[in-house]
């Protein structure tokens, strides 16, 4: 058995974040597992950029976000495994991990949780046809062309608009694929308005709102869709179907946090977010073992996962220093238009940033905390979109006497 | 019997399913050159990878029926030819679920059937005993039935193939039958695209299209209707949610057994199958539709109120061969029988459910046609046992360790979601029988098969190809010949070698 004061579980933009503001806390025993051969996580395949505006005020392209990251881990020789899985974790914070060297096994005063998030599948949205070849998720595709030179498809229909397949509608294009469409069940896009101007607007590819997949034809390899619109209710306007010849069909239809080390350590989960259950300082309900990033929420840009994952580091050095001792219990309430709020609930009364998103697209909107009905912050927002994750501070003096706390929004 | 020459054999098993399978490495026990001509890339996927796994009892079949001989006797043997196979089964039992008091007699004479068929241990429950084996299924009594089981129905086929190969049996893949030639010395001539086969013993074991070769040999009585079978295929934590099978009280004239609740071997749920009376034009229609896929987990839910779609990982169809047409429902017995008109020509009619379970007294059947003929001399060399690949996810922890130690690649997990190791992913790539679709590394090692459905290991998989076996971009296919995973290299990137 080997112990660590810290192990964060992945190397991606979450991990490495939390590795780097740990050791600038001053915290020495630090290890970083990463499943890949690689530190970055999935920002090694955004090629595009936009990465690193809030925290840099710089464009940057996602290797590059991940290289400053990566350099500082480096500098600070802080340790870190490559091609090592955590198979076991347990409630008591023991960890096994096997790599080619073999099979071994961590005891972590601390563990922090940055495994990141999986795409959610045709097999999980249950999409009907035939199971032909040339039905990718954007965030395969994205691996198989930009990591790969791999090219996947000539004529590509893309379910979903998220933003991975936004920017991959642009990158295909830009390879010479032929992007018929983006289908969007829902009467908005689930992307960043920047995305559908810079890569669905500006290469002249139609959005269909309100529209989905109903059906998939080919043996071999894809040969045609049939799109349908879908009524306000989400259900299937027989009428309307229409068959697509495509031999691509891309999913970027959400992402789900991947929970299931989190599971295996005994942690709750919030059915909201997909991720953990946890207090201000990102602590899940077993504590001592903290999330970040995706695995916690799935966010909207990469500076949000690195400044949640700086945040964490506060709450696990003052759990080292055993300086984190609950004032405190207060489940935040969830009120009208909000899809969920981070933390779930609140024990030390610190300043805390609220993360949270919107149910659906508005304008003239009020963000409103209250303790009862005595209104402690409020913020106005022109418009709010689903696709953006909105983060507000609360100061300890205004969280100070609260007795309860409510989020809505007007 | 004394063929030599490469493509002259005593017997060719047209069909490389289940049933073709079992006769083959069943066959393989006797001095026979034997031939398998599969129209597929890989063995088993027809309606042998496309069903529920379940090795059944034998109660659901009409007593005196070769369905519910084959049924009891499969079941009985399943055991010793799993260990010898190295297959997984598990004998989890099965529940038929009366919903409400008028179906408690459909209970009734499905056990006295069952015990008329030979089935032993059946028993009647009641609503609390349901409870305490099944807390979460809601019923008012149920049949329990110890001896149903399950197993991997593809893994067992590929076990058979490749216990058969080793047996001496010649296996041709991307090889499709497309004439029939009986001459006059007795012998068959069958043409294929690429080859010509020459035989005296000709089996036609093709499931669905058996009715298509028979007529080839200039046997025009057999009918197939194809019977498509739609499941849905659950996560791994919804295996929480049940112990047994879980079935309905089946209503005989709709030809299935009702939708069902069945746990596989692995750990996932699968809800299924539809029963929707197809194109006999279209036999590989695959196809799953919205309206089924709505049905199953309505259906589901009846019996499992837990069950939603949140467990969802997957669907899949299947497709029965049934010799009732659609105005008839209902089953009719498997027909297994030489024909008068064309000697040495055994064909294998109508093997739909319970054909897994039914597959290997079956073969045992054909082969004792054979040797009634033939008076077969022993395969002297004839080795029963094979070995699977070894599943790292599966040892315990002092095992893994050990297995690292003797070699590294165990120490590399390529698909987080089963755990499946480098090591198992190269002995899924390297296996006797030279599959290489993607499909067949998949079934073979589990990879692609979790929650994550190939989002993580598919790529890695994709360039342990390219390393290994110089893949270039036309060479990943999915699932055999011209289903192409890739459109081409990129066009303004490094080559992809």
């Amino acid at each position: 058995m080997i112990n660590k004061d810290v192990v964060i579980i992945g190397g991606g933009a979450a991990g490495l974040a939390a590795a780097v503001a740990c050791r600038d806390k001053g915290i020495e025993d630090i290890l970083i597992i990463e499943r890949e051969s690689a530190l970055g996580g999935i920002l090694k395949q955004c090629i595009h950029d936009g990465f690193g505006l809030i925290k840099f005020q710089h464009s940057y392209t996602g290797p590059e976000y991940a290289q400053k990251y990566v350099d500082q881990v480096e500098k600070q020789e802080i340790a870190y495994l490559l091609d090592s899985m955590v198979i076991d974790i347990t409630s008591q914070k023991v960890l096994t991990v096997v790599n080619k060297s073999g099979l071994k096994k961590y005891k972590a005063k601390s563990i922090i949780l940055a495994m990141g998030c999986r795409e959610r599948t045709r097999g999980a949205i249950g999409i009907p046809g035939t199971r032909p070849t040339g039905i990718y998720t954007a965030g395969v595709a994205q691996n198989l062309i930009n990591i790969h030179n791999y090219m996947i498809g000539k004529e590509v229909v893309i379910l979903g608009s998220g933003d991975i397949g936004l920017i991959m509608a642009r990158r295909l294009m830009l390879e010479g694929a032929t992007i018929k469409m983006v289908l969007e069940l829902l009467p908005y896009g689930s992307g960043l308005p920047r995305n559908f101007n810079q890569c669905l607007s500006d290469f002249d590819i139609p959005l269909y709102l309100n529209h989905t997949v109903v059906d998939i034809k080919g043996n071999k390899r894809v040969e045609a869709i049939t799109m349908a619109e879908v009524d306000h209710n989400g259900k299937v306007i027989l009428s309307t179907c229409q068959e697509v010849p495509c031999d691509t069909l891309l999913l970027s239809v959400g992402l789900i946090p991947e929970n299931e080390l989190s599971k295996m350590a005994g942690i709750q989960l919030d059915s909201l977010t997909g991720g953990a259950l946890v207090d201000e300082y990102g602590q899940s309900t077993v504590k001592g073992i903290f999330a970040c990033g995706n695995v916690l929420q799935v966010h909207d840009i990469v500076d949000n996962v690195s400044l949640e994952a700086e945040h964490i580091a506060c709450g696990v050095e003052k759990y080292l220093s055993s300086f984190l001792k609950p004032k405190n219990d207060i489940a935040i309430e969830i009120g009208e238009g909000l899809r969920y709020v981070l933390p779930q609930r609140i024990q030390y009364l610190d300043d805390t940033v609220f993360s949270f998103r919107v149910k659906k697209p508005g304008k003239k909107k009020q963000i409103v905390f209250k303790n009862d009905n005595r209104i402690i912050k409020e913020k106005s927002f022109i418009r709010v979109n689903p696709a953006e994750m909105i983060r507000i501070k609360l100061t300890s003096s205004e969280l100070s006497d609260i007795k309860h706390l409510k989020v809505e929004l007007n | 019997m004394n063929k030599n020459t490469e493509n002259q054999f005593d017997a060719i098993i047209v069909g490389a399913g289940v049933v073709g399978c079992s006769i083959a490495r069943e066959l393989s026990r006797f001095k026979v050159r034997i031939a398998v001509l599969e129209k597929e890339s890989d063995v088993g996927w027809g309606s042998s990878c496309r069903n529920s796994g379940v090795i059944h009892a034998g109660f659901n079949n009409q007593p005196g029926t070769l369905m519910a001989k084959y049924c009891e006797e499969g079941n009985q043997l399943f055991h010793s030819i799993a260990q010898e196979l190295d297959v997984l089964f598990k004998k989890t039992g099965k529940l038929v679920v009366a919903k409400n008091n008028s179906e408690i007699a459909g209970l009734k004479k499905l056990k006295k059937q069952g015990e008329r068929n030979g089935v032993k241990n059946l028993d009647i429950i009641d609503e609390q005993e349901i409870r305490k084996l099944e807390p979460n299924v809601r019923g008012v009594a149920a049949l329990l039935s110890p001896e149903t089981a399950i197993t991997s129905p593809y893994l067992y086929t590929i076990a058979l193939a490749e216990n058969a190969l080793k047996n001496g049996v010649h296996f041709y893949l991307n090889t499709e039958v497309e004439n029939i030639e009986k001459k006059s010395s007795g012998e068959f001539v069958l043409k294929t695209q690429n080859k010509q086969f020459i035989t005296d013993y000709l089996i036609n074991s093709t499931g669905v299209y058996c009715d298509k070769i028979a007529r080839m040999a200039g046997i025009d009585r057999y009918r197939i209707y194809p019977c498509r079978g739609e499941y849905y295929v659950l996560d791994k934590n919804a295996s929480s949610l049940m112990n047994h099978l879980i079935y309905p009280v089946p209503h005989i004239e709709e030809g299935g057994l009702g939708i069902h609740l069945t746990p596989t071997v692995d750990g996932n749920v699968l809800i299924g199958p539809s029963n929707e009376y197809i194109d006999t034009n279209k036999r590989n229609n695959y196809a799953v539709t919205m309206e089924v896929l709505s049905k199953l987990c309505k259906e589901a839910q009846k019996f499992l109120p837990a069950i939603s779609p949140k467990y969802f990982i997957r669907n899949y169809a299947g497709i029965r061969s049934k010799q009732t047409p659609p105005s008839q429902g209902g089953y009719r017995d498997y027909v297994i029988e030489e024909s008068e008109e064309v000697p040495n020509m055994i064909n294998l009619i109508g093997i739909e459910s319970p054909g897994l379970t039914a597959a290997y007294p079956i073969a045992k059947e054909v082969v004792a046609m054979i040797d009634k003929k033939e008076k077969l001399s022993t395969n002297p060399d004839f080795n029963p046992y094979r070995k699977g690949i070894l599943r790292f996810e599966e040892q315990d922890e002092e095992t893994k360790r050990k297995l690292v130690e003797q070699d590294p690649d165990y120490g590399e997990v390529i698909c987080r979601c089963e755990q499946v190791t480098k090591r198992e992913i190269l002995q899924a790539i390297d296996n006797p029988l030279g599959a290489r679709s993607l499909i067949s590394i998949k079934y073979r090692s589990r990879a692609m098969m979790g929650r994550c459905q190939g989002g993580y290991c598919q790529t890695r998989i994709m360039e342990l190809l390219k390393e290994k076996y110089n893949y270039k971009w036309d060479d990943f296919l999915l699932r055999g010949s011209e289903s192409y995973m890739l459109t081409g290299n990129r066009s303004n990137g490094e080559p992809a070698l």
